[in-house]
């Protein structure tokens, strides 16, 4: 085995959790299922736990049911069996200690960028002056100073994720869920957001669940991998990349613990592939 | 809905709407508006007499027509419109325009200069029909997309394959659904042109029953009119959803 | 003549003087007085051959137009046919964006009211006038029912449709941002809806405008109806198609000026 992954068989629930980090779960979710209307099983019987402060993503084919999976822990969709735990308390539908950040952004196309990002803040209430206030500094947060008056369309797809992004982190939540966030900018900007996102999980000290279908983006971004199989989705395995991430964001895409994770996912992966 | 479980039809609410009509028609409102059960009894009476018959064929065969007309010109007008600059230029203001229209205040139009004949029922189909099909068809190939046209050049096909095999089979939901607004606007329209004028097919018995205050039977004409309507739009939006499954993945 | 797939290449290529003459022709401003010139060239030429003794040429139609602008026919009859217009389209639009809202928000009522109004949208309503004129006399209320019949089916379905197609994931935002029923209403879901409830008010404002021509054609003529009818019945065409023409025209120009405010209101490339 490669030294520098940790592969985790299933089932993880029964044994000490994390050997390598002792951080405690924010998010748990216990032998959750879902089954759409047409009969179509999505997820049979998910166990996983997020712990706290860091990375998670969960790593699978296209329609494996990762993005059910997270709009399960978001409390958007309700799960047909088993329980979703966040900060110790059951999920019964969205919560303020949630944010998402959406893969086509759903931002409104009639705000300003300021109004959109203080939308979460509108929606508790919170008053005019002080929620502009605290989205004005999260607009700048994300590198978006001086565009607050504009409106979605006048932005780039980047430059609306950032948005999306900026809103999500307005409401303070303790985990912020994010669904492919990065798969409808190119490819430069997906970089330089892979970078940003590692320094905001060092600095906000927040914990992050993160959907893609990228392997090398979720070995670059993640403390933890959570490999789902095809529908109807299981965790196959758990993957936690043992790199550096202290100086350089652009030394770890040759960093050879890097590529050999990313080799050995990819191993993981294939199978279901033919 | 569903209500505890069960699944009731969109159209059911209807019945409960037809029950109303019948408790309504029990009522004083039921000088204007008969039980709905008498009516549907005037339905079975009027639909076999010849002056019904008569009419049915004279506005049947002039909407029909009329229809025809509308198609051959409106596509190939559409598609023209779809791929040159120019004719678009030229004529979309014309297409909008008759589009907005109110063309109910030509009919008094076409009635003076063509007589109160078939002339004028089937160019009051063309009038209400024609356009919409125009645009729905122009709508419909400028949304082709420019890569399948490509596709079809690079394996080197000709204008007219390009046309038959691409372009005619890319906008054809546009077409259909250009078709069947067309068809329902024609409906609307002659009906409007026999309301005008009573001399014609339907519009000799609507003068009739009017006049004469035989409000069950204007109601079973009505009955049949609407039925006929809904019908054509079903028949042709089933046949639109039929070419319908790929519009969305072109 | 393909010049959509010649445009991209245009500004690459030297302007010869040759070239800027085509630009300018086919320039959209001048094709459209182009256009416009040769229609009503034709409707001047049939006129003059004459196709029908009763097809005044164009300019017999501008003249017949002046003389009833002159003598104030026109304005007068104008104000009397736009009195139920307006009425029933003021009923109209308040009682059918109530009950579009309505039905997209809450399921049973849809089911309810829905199927009438889809029948409604195929079927020729204008039927229906001659029961309406039994029902309530040949006064304003018949002409403003109308209105009403043939205004609110495109109404009430155009809001509902706008109301159900909200995009998923705004709502889904908003529910994860813990938006109230009522937040969701007022925040969301009506501002995502306005472009085409107010597209819907325009084509219900169209078919009102159907709905009162019909109503001065067959109920009573007392305003724009009277003018064509009588000048019909005297054979005075030119007055008679001026009337017509300039029903027609007014309503076309009040659509498109719905249709610019729509555009500056809603503007349709700020929603992708």
């Amino acid at each position: 085995m490669n030294p520098n992954v940790a592969i985790m068989a299933q089932p993880v629930s029964d044994r000490p959790p994390f050997p390598v980090r002792a951080a405690r779960p924010i998010v748990e979710v216990r032998s959750v299922s879902k089954t759409y209307a047409g009969g179509i099983e999505a997820l049979s019987g998910i166990s996983l736990e997020f712990p706290e402060g860091r990375l998670t993503t969960l790593l699978g084919p296209s329609g494996c049911g990762k993005t059910t999976l997270l709009k399960i822990i978001a409390g958007l969709i309700p799960a047909s069996g088993g329980q979703v735990l966040v900060d110790g308390r059951e999920v019964t539908g969205p919560g303020p200690e949630r944010a998402f950040v959406f893969q086509d952004f759903a931002l409104m196309p009639w705000a300003s960028v300021i109004r959109n990002v203080a939308f979460g803040l509108e929606l508790r209430g919170v008053a005019h002056s002080e929620r502009e206030a605290i989205a004005e500094r999260h607009i700048a947060r994300v590198g978006l100073k001086g565009f607050e008056q504009k409106y979605p369309h006048e932005l780039s797809g980047g430059m609306r994720q950032r948005v999306g992004l900026a809103r999500a982190l307005a409401v303070d939540a303790k985990v912020v869920l994010m669904d492919e966030p990065f798969s409808a900018v190119d490819e430069q900007t997906r970089r330089k957001f892979q970078e940003e996102l590692l320094e905001l999980v060092a600095n906000e000290g927040k914990s992050f669940i993160f959907v893609t279908h990228s392997i090398e983006e979720a070995v670059y971004v993640s403390d933890r991998i959570a490999l789902l199989s095809r529908r109807p989705s299981r965790v196959s395995a758990i993957i936690e990349p043992q790199i550096q991430r202290g100086g350089d964001p652009e030394k770890i895409r040759r960093d050879s613990a890097y590529l050999d994770v990313v080799e050995a996912i990819w191993q993981q992966l294939r199978h279901y592939l033919d | 809905m569903v209500i505890s479980g069960i699944r009731l039809p969109t159209m059911a609410a209807l019945l409960v709407w037809a029950v109303v009509w019948e408790i309504a028609g029990h009522t004083d409102a039921g000088f204007i508006l008969p039980p709905l059960s008498r009516i549907i009894w005037r339905v079975f009476e009027i639909v076999p007499t010849a002056s019904f018959l008569e009419a049915l064929l004279i506005t049947g065969r002039a909407f029909l027509f009329g229809n025809m007309i509308a198609i051959s010109v409106g596509v190939p007008l559409g598609i023209l419109m779809g791929r040159s600059v120019i004719a678009d230029r030229l004529l979309l203001p014309w297409v909008n325009l008759f589009l907005s229209a109110p063309l109910s205040a030509l009919v008094p139009v076409i009635m003076v200069l063509f007589g109160l004949g078939q002339t004028t029922i089937v160019l009051t189909v063309v009038l209400f029909s024609m356009w919409i099909i125009v645009l729905n068809t122009r709508a419909g190939i400028r949304a082709i997309s420019p890569s399948l046209v490509e596709m079809a050049r690079s394996f080197g096909a000709n204008r007219w394959q390009a046309f038959s095999r691409i372009y005619l089979w890319a906008a054809l939901p546009e077409i259909l659904a250009g078709i069947r607004l067309g068809v329902i606007r024609a409906v609307k329209g002659v009906v409007i042109g026999q309301l005008l004028v009573s001399v014609v097919g339907f519009g000799t018995l609507f003068e009739i029953y009017q006049s004469h205050f035989l409000m069950e039977h204007f109601w079973a004409l009505l009955l049949v009119l609407f039925a006929f309507a809904f019908t054509v739009n079903e028949l042709l939006a089933r046949l639109e959803r039929r070419f319908g499954y790929y519009a969305a993945s072109r | 003549m393909q010049i959509s797939e010649l445009a991209p290449a245009l500004p690459a290529l030297r302007k010869a003087p040759a070239q800027r003459w085509r630009d300018l022709l086919i320039h959209p401003l001048v094709l459209r007085l182009v256009s416009f010139a040769a229609v009503l060239a034709l409707w001047e030429y049939a006129g003059r051959i004459p196709l029908s003794p009763a097809f005044p040429t164009f300019l017999e139609t501008l003249g017949g137009l002046g003389a009833i602008m002159a003598d104030g026919t026109l304005f007068k009859a104008f104000l009397i046919t736009l009195h139920p217009l307006v009425i029933g389209l003021t009923a109209s639009i308040f009682c059918g964006v109530a009950l579009g809202v309505l039905m997209g928000l809450h399921e049973p009522s849809e089911w309810l009211f829905a199927p009438i109004f889809v029948i409604a949208q195929a079927a020729p309503l204008a039927a229906l006038i001659p029961i309406l004129t039994f029902a309530y006399g040949i006064g304003l209320t018949a002409k403003v029912m109308t209105v009403c019949i043939m205004a609110m089916p495109v109404i009430v379905l155009n809001t509902l449709g706008a109301v159900r197609n909200t995009p998923k994931s705004l709502l889904e935002m908003g529910s994860s941002f813990l938006a109230t029923r009522s937040q969701n209403i007022r925040l969301i879901i009506l501002p995502a809806a306005s472009p085409m409830i107010f597209a819907g008010l325009r084509l219900g404002c169209a078919a009102a405008f159907i709905g009162v021509i019909l109503a001065e054609l067959l109920i009573t003529p007392t305003g724009i109806g009277d003018v064509i009818s009588y000048n019909q019945s005297v054979a005075d065409y030119p007055k008679m198609y001026a009337a017509i023409l300039a029903i027609i025209v007014f309503s076309v120009l009040f659509i498109e000026l719905l249709e610019r405010i729509e555009v500056t209101l809603f503007r349709p490339e700020v929603r992708r």
